[in-house]
């Protein structure tokens, strides 16, 4: 529990001290919020469930910090962990990979909610956004969702052999899901096929979970449970498959 | 003597190429030993197996009590790493790779200490991407030592210091087992292997070619001492029957002399008894140089 605490702590402050992928992660979501806050007028419509649009798109993009974090930032952290030999020192410690592991899942936990919290306060003051009407269901809709994507970067991180590959395959998987699991364009306009393939991605449940009690409609028990059946296939295929060097 | 490590018949393969092959050796409490070869010779995958690191195709491997395999997470709570081609986060600060390696063992002893030992503590806020390779390595020594090893294997701990940094590391080595920790080192480097192991073993093409304390290895396999001096007189032809002389070669003035043990006195007392005093009578010490080209038939470059 110790070093699973030191470990956190030291990363906390490597991530911080690595400018490039704070800015990714921090202020895409950002970007995004404010290319499509000009899109649409901010009136309740159909397609966006019955929301306003920036009330339907600001829990989606707190998922696509969730994503970022998950599909790109810990898939080039580990493959870079394993380029430089910094896997190989650890392993020839008494570390658990379980600790390497929880501390990145801490981690993760922590810069979502900075990015989540940056991006919500945002999205209120620019686009008087409403509050969430279950703020507790919405936070505890974040937490599994964080966990799963974390489970998903680390299972990335395990498989992808080079920082090239990782930062390939991530940024494809994050641009695919953003776009059809509900970030994008509002599924009702998106074709069957599309809409169809959103729905294979673990994305899609995560933004569902934190929308729904967002817009009021309650906890999405479905959303939860698959993400848990995502979170313990990940975790389960990451340490059979991690590899050292 | 409390065997720290014993290891017998260990074999490994990568594909098609058998990296150490049916390679024994057993390691005591309290001694430097090292394995001496070259490049690709399997040094490094045997001490990658004994620290559980690499899982051998067959043989017996037993550290500190433990199998290297099967309680590999409790060996490595017991012994110390230096790694080739291993590296820490380049933005992780000194102190903070020194505290979160001492932090794996309960009663890890004050890594503010191991710091200072090292040289380490006015560098202790740099990170490490701003380090020097020689600071660099001493780091990572400190960190193999964090948590208070019985035994602490380095894998060419030396490479890529200066001469002056060479010699400091191994006076810090010497410190390390004179406190009662085994050392298992791994080098290519003559000098280092010859002034640091207690015991010595040479390694090429995967094999375990010769074990020995430095000395024991150069009077096994380079027995041969020579004495050397120049003279102009012409006829020496009766050095050839000198006791010790085994071997009498000529280059103009230079006059080599090759015997053994007391080599030296018996020469030198022959030449006053004629009447030759050479002002340049030297003696010259076989190497491990010589001990590993007799062994292998090739220079350790090579």
């Amino acid at each position: 529990m110790r070093i699973l605490l030191k470990m956190t702590w030291i990363e906390l402050k490597l991530f911080v001290r690595e400018p490039v992928t704070m800015v990714f992660t921090f202020a895409l979501p950002l970007i995004f919020l404010f290319v499509l806050g000009g899109v649409f007028q901010n009136i309740p419509s159909e397609e966006f469930r019955d929301a306003k649009p920036m009330d339907y798109y600001t829990p989606a993009y707190v998922g696509l910090v969730i994503a970022s974090i998950g599909l790109v930032g810990l898939p080039i952290h580990f493959a870079k962990y394993r380029e430089r030999g910094v896997l190989r020192r650890f392993r020839a410690s008494p570390i658990h990979l379980w600790s390497i592991f929880g501390a990145q899942v801490l981690v993760s936990l922590i810069i979502a909610s900075v990015g989540g919290i940056l991006l919500v306060v945002v999205s209120m003051i620019a686009f008087d956004v409403r509050f969430p009407e279950s703020p507790a269901l919405v936070v505890a809709a974040f937490v599994p969702s964080v966990v799963a994507f974390a489970a998903i970067g680390i299972l990335l991180g395990a498989l992808l052999p080079t920082t090239r590959a990782a930062q390939g395959l991530g940024l494809i998987l994050f641009i695919v899901m953003l776009m059809l699991s509900g970030a994008g364009p509002p599924p009702e306009l998106m074709s069957e096929a599309m809409e169809k393939t959103g729905q294979t991605m673990p994305l899609f449940y995560v933004i569902r979970l934190i929308q729904d009690p967002w817009l009021g409609y309650g906890w999405d028990w479905d959303s939860f449970l698959i993400l848990i059946g995502v979170t313990v296939v990940a975790a389960l295929a990451s340490l059979r498959l991690f590899r050292w060097e | 003597m409390k065997k720290i490590i014993e290891v017998e018949h260990l074999r490994k393969v990568y594909g098609a190429t058998v990296a150490v092959d049916d390679v024994s050796f057993e390691v005591v409490e309290g001694e430097i030993f090292g394995l001496l070869g070259p490049n690709g010779a399997g040094k490094t995958t045997t001490v990658e197996c004994l620290q559980g690191l690499r899982r051998p195709d067959a043989g017996k491997l037993r550290v500190l009590g433990l199998d290297p395999q099967s309680d590999g997470r409790e060996l490595r709570r017991r012994i110390g790493s230096q790694l080739q081609d291993s590296a820490l986060p380049d933005r992780m600060r000194v102190w903070e790779a020194l505290d979160l390696f001492s932090s794996f063992m309960p009663n890890s002893p004050d890594w503010r200490i191991t710091m200072d030992q090292w040289g380490l503590t006015e560098k202790r806020r740099s990170s490490l991407s701003r380090l020097s390779g020689g600071q660099r390595q001493r780091l990572f020594v400190a960190l193999a030592l964090a948590n208070n090893p019985k035994v602490i294997f380095l894998d060419e701990m030396t490479s890529g210091l200066d001469p002056a940094a060479r010699h400091t590391a191994w006076d810090l080595i010497r410190a390390i087992r004179d406190r009662g920790t085994t050392v298992v080192m791994v080098t290519h480097f003559m000098d280092e292997a010859e002034r640091l192991c207690d015991r010595l073993g040479i390694v090429d093409s995967g094999r375990l070619t010769a074990l020995d304390t430095p000395q024991g290895l150069i009077s096994t396999y380079a027995g041969q001492v020579r004495v050397v001096f120049s003279t102009e007189h012409a006829d020496l032809s009766w050095l050839q029957g000198v006791p010790h002389v085994s071997r009498v070669n000529r280059h103009g003035p230079r006059v080599e002399v090759e015997g053994t043990g007391p080599v030296l006195a018996r020469v030198a007392a022959a030449l006053v008894e004629r009447g030759v005093v050479p002002t340049d009578l030297r003696l010259e010490q076989p190497s491990l140089e010589d001990v590993f080209l007799s062994i292998t038939g090739h220079t350790i470059q090579d």
